[in-house]
């Protein structure tokens, strides 16, 4: 959706503040709150309930003032709370009072010897190829332009573009089906090239390219 | 034991070290440390935005517990593991290897997730890698404009930078902008390349290996490999700027 997470090419948010990295003294997270927020949504996530796409699918869908307003973990706790509403694991009125209210739905919570296990193995996207990719290394390609109302992958600033395939990574689950919940819908999966000039004009810097990953539906022969 | 109307919990920050890594990894809260009616904004007028979230999440997290879907053991440990067991030390080793064995370099640029899952930094967010190298001619930088995608299993949770909208708006329009923040300004004549992580790949920028650091263990040579210099943000500190820092 073109929702507040699709943010390339916009402006006006002041500069960049970088921090230092952990070593040298910066913090992993800033406030207690933030352990907590991404603690919950990790092991929340590890209900099995919903795949990763749902979870981005929710986090856009707040509205675009409050996403662009609110701090990253703000957001995932923000979707996190849509996605236990929407799957019946909480009430709206226990949100409200902070009290249960109603029976906990049965599920498998994530067992603390488990974390580890399962962090680093992690969650493989790519699937085997049932039929051959439509497009070669090397070759120009149009990005559609296309603005579904859900989960979309393929952002603003490079629809209705002209690029590179500049890579073939086989054949992966489709964001925009898997967050629709309509199942995996696996595609080939290519890296895109585009010139700074063709995303941006003339003002442009020549010299930047900027690639995108995209799925074979997102794409046409150019 | 609820108050009516929520307290503000969370006091400003102390600055004693609040959220230093310590052995249980969180910050504990007491068990009839609850808050509700997190969600009437508007109707009392207490604390910051801050303190808002801080009962909201405590709230949340509390109800996750009591109805039995998460486990406090299996927090702690999951900010644990990020807090001392996946950062971008990691990283670093992978470059630094790569700095040494040209076969190893091969394998990381032709085959970034065999390479990278052969030392041992598998799973979430890193299952399927793609290494880029920087070299005089050409610089890299990584972003997910979309969202936060990042190669937690080699750089550990993204800085905050990275996933606010500054970075994640601006970097494909103006590198150079964002460079400047950063203080790092390279030739006009270098050809920036961004890769937006837009599916489920992610990236590392192989940074280039400083000059005078010939004969270095690749133990030595990971001390010069930041965490921003694999995003692209930062070059590899020079052996002279480490020494003095």
């Amino acid at each position: 959706m073109n929702g507040g997470q699709d943010l390339g090419g916009m402006m006006g948010f002041g500069p960049v503040r970088p921090e230092q990295e952990p070593k040298d003294g910066g913090q992993l997270f800033h406030e207690p709150w933030e352990q907590s927020a991404f603690a919950i949504t990790l092991a929340a996530g590890g209900l099995g309930l919903w795949n990763i796409d749902q979870s981005r699918q929710m986090r856009e869908s707040l509205h675009p003032a409050d996403y662009l307003r609110a701090s990253y973990y703000e957001i995932w706790v923000k979707g996190l709370e849509r996605l236990l509403l929407e799957r019946g694991l909480l009430t709206a009125d226990e949100l409200a009072s902070g009290r249960v209210h109603e029976p906990p739905v049965p599920v498998k919570p994530l067992p603390a010897a488990q974390v580890w296990p399962s962090l680093s193995r992690g969650t493989p996207y790519s699937r085997p190829p049932q039929t051959p990719g439509r497009f070669k290394v090397g070759e120009s390609v149009r990005t559609r332009n296309e603005h579904p109302v859900g989960h979309t992958r393929l952002p603003r600033y490079v629809r209705d573009k002209v690029g590179t395939i500049e890579r073939c990574h086989g054949v992966f689950v489709f964001a925009d089906s898997n967050a629709a919940g309509a199942g995996e819908a696996p595609q080939w999966l290519y890296t895109v090239r585009f010139n700074g000039r063709d995303l941006w004009g003339d003002g442009g810097d020549p010299l930047l390219t900027v690639s995108v990953d995209a799925w074979e539906s997102y794409l046409v022969p150019a | 034991m609820f108050p009516a109307v929520p307290q503000p919990h969370e006091a400003p920050d102390d600055g004693a070290g609040r959220h230093a890594h310590d052995d249980h990894g969180r910050d504990r809260h007491a068990p009839d440390d609850h808050a509700h009616d997190h969600h009437g904004h508007g109707d009392h007028d207490h604390g910051s935005e801050l303190s808002e979230m801080a009962l909201r999440v405590r709230a949340l997290e509390s109800l996750l517990i009591e109805k039995g879907y998460v486990e406090e053991a299996t927090l702690d440990e999951l900010v644990q593991t990020y807090e001392q067991r996946i950062g971008p030390r990691n990283g670093a080793m992978v470059v630094a290897r790569a700095w040494i064995e040209p076969a190893f370099r091969q394998w990381l640029l032709q085959d970034a997730s065999a390479a990278i899952h052969s030392m041992g930094f598998t799973g979430r967010q890193g299952e399927h890698m793609v290494a880029v190298e920087n070299t005089p001619q050409v610089h890299n930088l990584v972003v997910c404009t979309l969202c936060s995608c990042y190669p937690w299993p080699v750089l550990g949770l993204p800085p905050t930078w990275y996933k606010s909208p500054p970075y994640r708006s601006r970097v494909v329009i103006d590198p150079h902008g964002v460079l400047a923040d950063f203080g790092l300004r390279l030739p006009p004549e270098t050809r920036i390349r961004v890769w937006d992580s837009t599916a489920e790949i992610r990236y590392l920028v192989i940074p280039m290996r400083p000059a005078g650091t010939d004969g270095w263990s690749a133990d030595e040579l990971a001390t010069l490999v930041s965490r921003d210099s694999m995003i692209g943000t930062a070059i590899a500190a020079t052996p002279a700027v480490k020494a003095t820092s």
